[in-house]
């Protein structure tokens, strides 16, 4: 039996060693990411003419923020949901949203002066310097009708965001559109799915929806409000007015709830300060704990590699 | 003109494997998008199935490691978003390895329709064919399976379980 066993380690021991030589890494790589910026052809574009490059480097960080902060909480969800398949369902949509945050994050940091790349911008900023939405950083408190209820506010919304960017002038925003329809598509179908399931389910299911989509309510009319960046980059043809999309995404949830025999809920939005919210780095004390968890190890071990 | 240093180069590039579906090199998979070669430095580019990809930095070294032992000094591997990468992108020699290896090969994509992405509130097509027993018609047991670009699904005629790679 032991000796068995241990000659099971030796081989995995040997397989790990044969791994690290076959990919023959010459570099060693940051503990947290593997550069995407020095592949990406795209991401060193020049920014289109006539467009402010620090307005661009932000607005990058608006729609990469919302993807990264939202795939964060979708990540706490693995090997915590109530079926096996649901973890790697939730896993998957989280890891699209990490793609499409890397690439609009190193995007952001190439254009700002390529003084940070998208580590540095996911890992080192604090809360103030984010500028996602409140609705990406709820916590959901593990209880699984919140989760789904936030995805598909959050989906459906930037679903009909990506759909208007693949027009942009911005090949990188454009590129990132491309890809993220298809995907966002996908996550907006499984939360529209598990909305109907549960609210057209049991009574106990149909009250936790509905009380779940009450929950989250107050945090729609942010996704919204135009900001000043927002405003000046779609004037120029970069960048979607997020009020425009508000029709086409109530439409969409109407049909959802419909289908899932809950009720729209009544509920007044979150105030702003001054008229500033997420897009201006005002947030709730939730992104907080967010980043503490996020960041933790990167600000443990700067520069750490593996 | 094709020199015979860029046969060499797309001949080498086009046998990595993918690494989460080892039954599919990068060409069966439509994934690699140019080979050009400069006396004897090569940049391949290649395109990312989903945008979360993590097979993506193992196929680079793949390249890396492979091209340099086809003879080239220097190996540069891009990386290109657009146009976003399609499974109708899969050759025909690709569907039948994937389906010889027990995953169901994608049905067509086509092209997206301009406009809005309709919602789909209905069950999953049954359409889609059991790789192991041949059914006709099978069930999907969950739309994300245990890579980015599969479902998981079971096939109600010999009870078995299978992946299958979505439309995208």
């Amino acid at each position: 039996m032991n000796t068995h066993s241990h000659t099971e380690e030796q081989d995995a021991t040997n397989a790990y060693q044969s791994l690290a030589e076959t990919v023959g890494h010459d570099d060693p790589r940051w503990a947290f990411g593997s550069g995407v910026e020095d592949v990406q052809a795209e991401i060193t574009s020049p920014v289109p003419d006539g467009v402010d490059a620090g307005e661009l480097a932000q607005y990058c960080l608006m729609l990469g923020d919302d993807a990264l902060i939202c795939s964060h909480r979708l990540s706490e969800w693995v090997s915590n949901a109530p079926e096996l398949e649901e973890d790697v369902a939730l896993a998957n949509i989280a890891l699209d949203l990490l793609g499409q945050a890397r690439v609009l994050l190193a995007r952001a940091g190439h254009v700002e002066g390529g003084q940070r790349d998208e580590d540095a911008l996911a890992y080192l900023r604090t809360e103030a310097e984010f500028h996602n939405v409140a609705l990406a950083e709820l916590g959901d408190g593990l209880d699984f009708a919140r989760a789904i209820a936030r995805l598909l506010l959050f989906s459906t919304w930037r679903l009909a965001l990506l759909q208007r960017l693949l027009g942009s002038r911005d090949p990188v925003l454009a590129a990132v559109a491309g890809k993220g329809v298809k995907e966002v598509a996908y996550h907006r179908d499984h939360a529209a799915r598990w909305t109907v399931r549960l609210g057209d389910g049991t009574p106990e299911s149909h009250r936790r929806m509905q009380a779940a989509l009450e929950g989250v309510w107050p945090y729609v009319g942010e996704l919204f409000r135009t900001s000043d960046v927002e405003r000046s980059l779609a004037a120029s043809g970069v960048a979607v007015d997020p009020a425009d999309v508000r029709d086409e995404v109530d439409a969409v949830l109407d049909e959802v709830l419909a289908a899932a025999t809950l009720t729209r809920p009544q509920r007044p939005a979150i105030g702003t300060i001054g008229g500033r919210g997420g897009r201006q780095g005002l947030h709730t004390e939730q992104l907080g704990h967010v980043l503490a968890e996020m960041q933790s190890l990167a600000r443990q071990h700067p520069g750490a590699t593996w | 003109m094709v020199t015979g240093a860029e046969v060499r180069a797309r001949a080498a590039a086009a046998a990595v494997v993918d690494p989460e579906m080892p039954m599919l090199t990068l060409a069966d998979l439509g994934v690699i998008r140019d080979v050009d070669v400069v006396a004897d430095a090569v940049t391949v580019t290649i395109t990312p199935t989903y945008s979360g990809c993590p097979a993506i930095d193992a196929m680079r070294d793949d390249l890396r490691v492979t091209l340099a032992e086809a003879g080239f000094a220097q190996v540069q591997v891009r990386t290109v978003l657009s146009p976003p990468w399609s499974t109708d992108w899969i050759s025909d020699e690709g569907r039948r390895k994937l389906t010889e290896h027990g995953i169901a090969a994608p049905g067509r994509a086509g092209p997206r329709a301009a406009g809005p992405v309709p919602l789909t509130l209905t069950a999953p097509s049954a359409a889609v064919r059991c790789p192991r027993c041949g059914a006709p018609t099978t069930e999907e047991i969950s739309r994300f399976g245990p890579t980015a670009c599969t479902a998981l699904r079971r096939c109600p005629a010999c009870r078995e379980p299978f992946e299958h790679m979505k439309e995208i």
